[in-house]
Order: structure tokens, then C-alpha cells, then sequence
């Protein structure tokens, strides 16, 4: 790649792109507004259904319109479109990854789950199985999971100030830092589910409206015609009309690709904060209609960013990008400028603020939840907890959730973190489907299985990371300078999944204890009706 | 108040322990059971679920099953066919974006294909065993 031509050019413009000022307003005015929001919309939150779920009262095109929210994190929204106009091709590839998952919530998990839990993940997978162990599991696995996906989210946080607000010292970026983590711990305290998800409503809205414009006029400049699109795209872009082929960032190693794709397709509806969200809603037609809403303004969304992609690839070219602060995170933010000015950039900084914003504070929610009702409520307080203390540890928990996150996204300002959320994906994938698939639809699975499964899965991920390229034996890797590298690949997910599904079956077979059968009638039946749900 | 499970459901599953004992009680820390618990090893039983189930299943496994192929298809093509996904049909458009594309299509299609499905032979199914077992009024 180009990159060394176009260093001198950029570096001086790259420091003039926009206007720092312009960008805070604008995301200051977005933070003034939720703010004011989340405390007018939020009553006391003082029981546990308040507080975890909102009190069941969205409605599914509410809720779906906030999982695209909560879903949609920066990674997505910045990452993708940069891997499109650097990368062309794979990054579009990449990105369906992340919507076909959604026909696994829609067709296996999302009515199951609303019908069978009330709060968290460990309601489902517990439901038949001995408490106190498959509580305790699922929570860990919530919690692992969150917390790696919210350091991303935070150290990503770092790199777009230091992009859009032109804050380049490791001081500045921490404070940012800092400013998003308390904001975040303030939405959830104050506004509980109910102020997290107007948050994510907010955010899903702008988001999608932004990007959505932003096509509209790039196909115009364009005469409407794709084809001038990807000509341009591939004249200005230095893998020349490769991008329109597949291979320019995974063609070096095909098997991670698919490893890759194998955790996005089975970990979007494994992951726990998703989850949460089908609580929100009264019944499991809502859950169905949620996730319905979801899929088609993730599709608008991903449609969007390809042309995206490619317009950025087309009108600011892959060498500009690659040369700028943020490298393949810039170029959304440069084609906003390009197309719209200043004024274009800083709505479109702000709302990549506010993406990172509602993911963490959904990630938080989820976090503290699981550990206030799965662990306290019910491991320590046998499920008799007075619902007011429950609330009460749920909040502390928040906050030590956020400043864990705000000290892990400090520690991690200037590592590669993008491998971070595929490794939650990856979790989710290997931890949590498994179990749920088989807990809602195999009658023997029992505790044992359960546990398998969820140990298994997390276990096989955290050795096969710790042992592959991510950590040691290449430039990228978190140690470059030693190399224990046994596992070729940097997603763990092609063996970690099947290790899952092999574990819990083989914990199940292998365990005399029997599964509850009269728990088992009444899930099954519950999680297909909704009777006592 | 419900009138719990003196219904068909229970009157039709045939060799029912009787419905006397409506309100399997829960173990610790499950959600505590609503008033009038409905019966649910006798709902479980009855044909009306079991057909409920296998409409279910017939249509979610096999959706399931397709769309993970077809996904696995197009990973499979794009990491190891290039040189027939880099193939120009129109102008620069490929047959890898187009098949990515599909996959849009594909994914708006069976989306609302459940949906109708769903409406159409699992919803009234659903309402019909609740309000047999007295969850829902008629």
C-alpha cells in the first residue's frame, strides 16, 4: 500500500479536518439532550422490573429499534466502513456476518427467551437445572463477556477523540475516557433500562438517518449508477479494482475468515446484553416483531454502509485514509467532511459518540443485572432478596462495572482492540448459544451439560486466544516480541463452537443426574406459549 | 380468576394423572408462580401442544438449517472461489456482490416469510391452548 506518499500530504490536513469545537457542541448537545431525557423518562426505578426491564412495557418496534442501538457499536459503524474503502470487498463481506446472525435470535432464541426468563440469560438456562452452579456460570460468562466487549467500546472511545477532537496525548484520551464512563454510569443509575433504552433509541435513530442521507447524496453524485460508484471507488484506491474482489484483507488466511464468521453467526444471539433486551417487551410476539424491526434497520444500515465504503474509498481514496490519525476508523468521518463540511463531521463524530455511548451503557446494565440477580439475588440470598437491596447492588454494581471499564479502556489506549469484540462474539458463541439451544429445545439436557457447555466453551476460547497469534508471534500481537503461538488463526471460534455443543452433550450423557422432567414440561411448554411467562 | 385447567386439554390427554394437582410448585429461586398456576404437565401432554410444537419445529429447523448453509456457502465461495466470485457480470458488478446482496434477500425474505407463518399456524394454535388453560379469555 501507498502510504508513504500520501503522509506529508495529509499530516497537515488531517490535523485541520473539521473543527474540534464544532464536534464537542455537537456531541455535548447530544449528551444535554439524553440526559434530560433519561431523567424525565425514568420514574423511581425502585423494583427489580423497573430497573432490569424497564417494566415489560415497550413495544417490539421500540425494542427493535433499540437492539439496532445496542447492536450497532462503533466498531460497526466506523470499522466497517473503513474496512469497505480500504479493504473493498471483505469489509462488505464482514459486515453480513453480523445481519444474517439476527435469523438465529429471530427463528431459535428471541420468544424462547422472553418467555422462559424475566431478567437475565441465567433465568433461561437455569430454569430447569440446579441454581445455584448454572446461575453461577452464566453470570461469569455475562460478565467475561461485557466486560471484553466494553473495553473495545472504551478504547475505542480513545482512538475517536484523538481522530475528531484531535486529542492526541494518552492524558487527554483517558479524561475522555473518563467523560464517557461517568456519562454511561449516569444513564444507567439514574435511567435504569428504561432511560438505556430511549438512549439506544436515540442513538439507533441518528445513526440510521445519518448514514442514510449520507448514501442518498453519494448515489446521487454518482447518477445513481453503482457501477461509476465502484469505478471511481476502485480508481482511487490502492488495491486498484481488487476491491471489488473478495481476498484484500482476509485472502492471506482464509480458515480465520470463516472462524470469524462461524462467531458472528451464532454469537450475535448469544450475547448478553442482546438478550436483556427481549425482556423489555410484554409477550413473545413483541420479542418476534423486536427482532423483525431489528433485521430491517441493521439491513438498511449495513446496505448504507457499503456505499459508504466505497464512496469514501471513491472520493477521499484508501492512501488519505490510511495516512489520517485513525487510519481505517477515519474514513466515515473523512467522507462526512468531504461531502458535508464541518458541520456534516461533527453530527457524524457525535454520533459515533453516541454509538460507543448507549453500547456501554447496555453492556453496563447487562453487566450489573446479571450479577445483582443471578449472584446475589440468587446464589447468595437463595432468591429471597428484598427487590429494593437487589436494585440497590445492581446500581453499586454499575459503578464498579464503569470504572472497571474506564480503567481496563485506559490500560488498552493504543492496542489493537478491534479483535476484542470478535473475541466477545466468539463467547457468546461458544458459552451461551449452546447451552440455550439445548436448554430450550433438548429434553435430557441437564445441569452438568449445562456447565460443560458454558466452562467448555469459555475455557476453549481463553486457552486458544491465549495461544494464538493475538497475543504472541507476530508484529500485531499484544507480546510482538515472544512467540508461543500454537493455534494458527485469530478468532478461536472454529473449534471453540464445536467444542461447546461437544461438551455439554457429553456432560449430559455422562451425568447420572436426570433432567427435571416435570421443569422440562413446564419450560417447554412455557417457552413455546408464554403460560406463566 | 382463571379458571384454571378443568379444560379441554386436560379432559382430551388421555391417561392424565387428573388435573388435581394444577400448580406444580416451583423450586427455589424460579419466578414465583402466578395465582391459579396452570397445569403444565397436562398442556405439555396434550395433542393441541404437540401439534403446536411440530408446526413449530417443521418450519424453524429446516429455516435454520438453509440459512446457515447458504451463509456458509457464500464464506466458503468468498474464501476459496475468488477467482468466481471476482467474476464481472454488469460493468464492475461482481457475482461476489451480488451474492452478497442475496444475502440481504435472502435474510429479508425468511424473515418475513416466519413471520407469516407464524401468524397464520402458530399464533392462533398459542391462543387456543391459552385460553384452554385459562390464561387468556376468550
Amino acid at each position: 500500500m501507498n502510504v508513504n506518499n500520501a503522509t506529508t500530504i495529509s499530516a497537515e490536513s488531517a490535523g485541520r479536518v473539521g473543527s474540534p469545537l464544532l464536534n464537542l457542541a455537537v456531541f455535548g448537545g447530544f449528551v444535554a439532550i439524553t440526559l434530560y431525557l433519561v431523567y424525565r423518562v425514568s420514574g423511581r426505578n425502585t423494583s427489580t422490573a423497573d430497573y432490569y426491564a424497564a417494566g415489560s412495557s415497550f413495544t417490539g418496534r421500540k425494542n427493535g429499534v433499540a437492539i439496532t442501538g445496542d447492536y450497532l457499536s462503533a466498531a460497526s459503524f466506523l470499522g466497517i466502513a473503513g474496512a469497505i474503502a480500504v479493504h473493498g470487498y471483505d469489509g462488505f463481506l464482514y459486515s453480513i456476518g453480523f445481519l444474517v446472525a439476527w435469523l438465529v435470535a429471530l427463528l431459535l432464541i428471541a420468544e424462547g427467551v422472553r418467555n422462559t426468563g424475566r431478567f437475565t440469560m441465567g433465568d433461561v438456562l437455569a430454569y430447569r437445572m440446579r441454581q445455584r452452579p448454572v446461575r453461577a456460570a452464566a453470570a461469569t460468562s455475562t460478565l467475561v463477556i461485557s466486560f471484553f466487549y466494553m473495553v473495545a467500546q472504551m478504547a475505542g472511545a480513545g482512538g475517536l477523540v484523538a481522530l475528531l477532537l484531535n486529542v492526541h496525548g494518552t492524558g487527554g484520551q483517558a479524561l475522555v475516557i473518563c467523560v464517557v464512563g461517568l456519562v454511561m454510569i449516569f444513564y444507567v443509575l439514574v435511567g435504569g433500562m428504561k432511560g438505556t433504552t430511549w438512549v439506544q433509541i436515540i442513538k439507533a435513530a441518528l445513526l440510521v438517518m445519518t448514514v442514510g442521507l449520507m448514501t442518498v447524496f453519494l448515489l446521487g453524485k454518482f447518477g445513481f449508477s453503482v457501477s461509476s460508484l465502484l469505478d471511481e471507488a476502485a480508481a482511487h484506491n490502492a488495491n486498484g479494482q481488487k476491491v471489488l474482489e473478495p481476498g484484500a484483507q482476509y485472502g492471506r488466511n482464509p480458515l480465520d475468515f470463516i472462524s470469524l464468521s462461524l462467531a458472528l453467526v451464532f454469537g450475535a444471539a448469544g450475547l448478553p446484553h442482546v438478550l436483556m433486551r427481549f425482556y423489555t417487551v410484554p409477550n413473545a410476539r413483541q420479542a418476534r416483531r423486536s427482532v423483525v424491526w431489528a433485521i430491517g434497520c441493521m439491513g438498511a444500515f449495513y446496505l448504507a454502509t457499503l456505499v459508504l465504503g466505497y464512496g469514501a474509498s471513491a472520493l477521499v481514496g484508501s492512501d488519505r485514509i490510511l495516512a489520517s490519525t485513525g487510519k481505517e476508523n477515519s474514513a466515515a468521518p473523512l467522507l462526512a467532511f468531504e461531502i458535508g463540511g464541518t458541520l456534516l463531521l461533527g453530527i457524524v463524530a457525535a454520533v459515533a459518540f453516541a454509538t460507543i455511548l448507549a453500547v456501554v451503557a447496555g453492556l453496563t446494565l447487562t453487566a450489573s443485572a446479571s450479577f445483582a440477580h443471578d449472584v446475589y439475588a440468587n446464589i447468595f440470598r437463595g432468591g429471597k432478596a428484598e427487590p429494593a437491596a437487589e436494585v440497590r447492588v445492581a446500581r453499586l454494581t454499575a459503578v464498579v462495572v464503569g470504572v472497571l471499564a474506564m480503567i481496563g479502556g485506559i490500560l488498552m489506549i493504543g492496542q489493537n482492540v478491534a479483535f476484542l469484540v470478535a473475541l466477545a462474539f466468539a463467547f457468546a458463541a461458544s458459552a451461551n448459544l449452546s447451552t440455550l439451544l439445548y436448554s430450550l429445545f433438548w429434553k435430557r439436557f441437564n445441569t452438568r451439560g449445562t456447565l460443560w457447555g458454558m466452562y467448555g466453551g469459555l475455557g476453549s476460547c481463553m486457552l486458544l486466544v491465549f495461544f494464538s497469534p493475538v497475543v504472541s508471534g507476530a508484529p500485531t500481537s499484544i507480546f510482538p516480541g515472544i512467540d508461543f503461538h500454537l493455534y494458527p488463526l485469530t478468532n478461536p471460534g472454529i473449534v471453540s463452537i464445536p467444542v461447546s455443543f461437544l461438551a455439554a452433550f457429553l456432560g449430559t450423557v455422562f451425568s447420572k443426574e436426570k433432567a427435571d422432567e416435570a421443569k422440562q414440561k413446564e419450560m417447554a411448554v412455557r417457552a413455546l406459549t408464554g403460560i406463566g411467562a | 380468576m382463571p379458571q384454571l385447567v378443568h379444560t379441554p386439554i386436560t379432559a382430551r390427554a388421555p391417561g392424565q394423572v387428573s388435573a388435581a394437582f394444577g400448580g406444580i410448585t416451583s423450586e427455589p429461586a424460579t419466578p414465583p408462580p402466578a395465582p391459579g398456576e396452570p397445569d403444565f404437565d397436562a398442556i405439555h401432554d396434550s395433542p393441541e401442544f404437540a401439534a403446536l410444537r411440530r408446526r413449530f419445529r417443521l418450519f424453524v429447523f429446516p429455516m435454520a438449517a438453509l440459512f446457515f448453509l447458504w451463509y456458509l456457502t457464500y464464506v466458503l465461495l468468498a474464501a476459496y472461489a475468488r477467482g468466481f466470485m471476482s467474476h464481472r457480470l454488469v460493468g464492475l458488478v461482481t457475482v461476489g456482490l451480488v451474492l452478497g446482496l442475496l444475502q440481504f434477500v435472502s435474510t429479508a425474505a425468511i424473515t418475513f416469510g416466519y413471520v407469516r407463518y407464524a401468524r397464520r399456524h402458530l399464533d392462533p394454535r398459542v391462543e387456543a391452548i391459552r385460553v384452554a388453560a385459562g390464561v387468556d379469555k376468550k
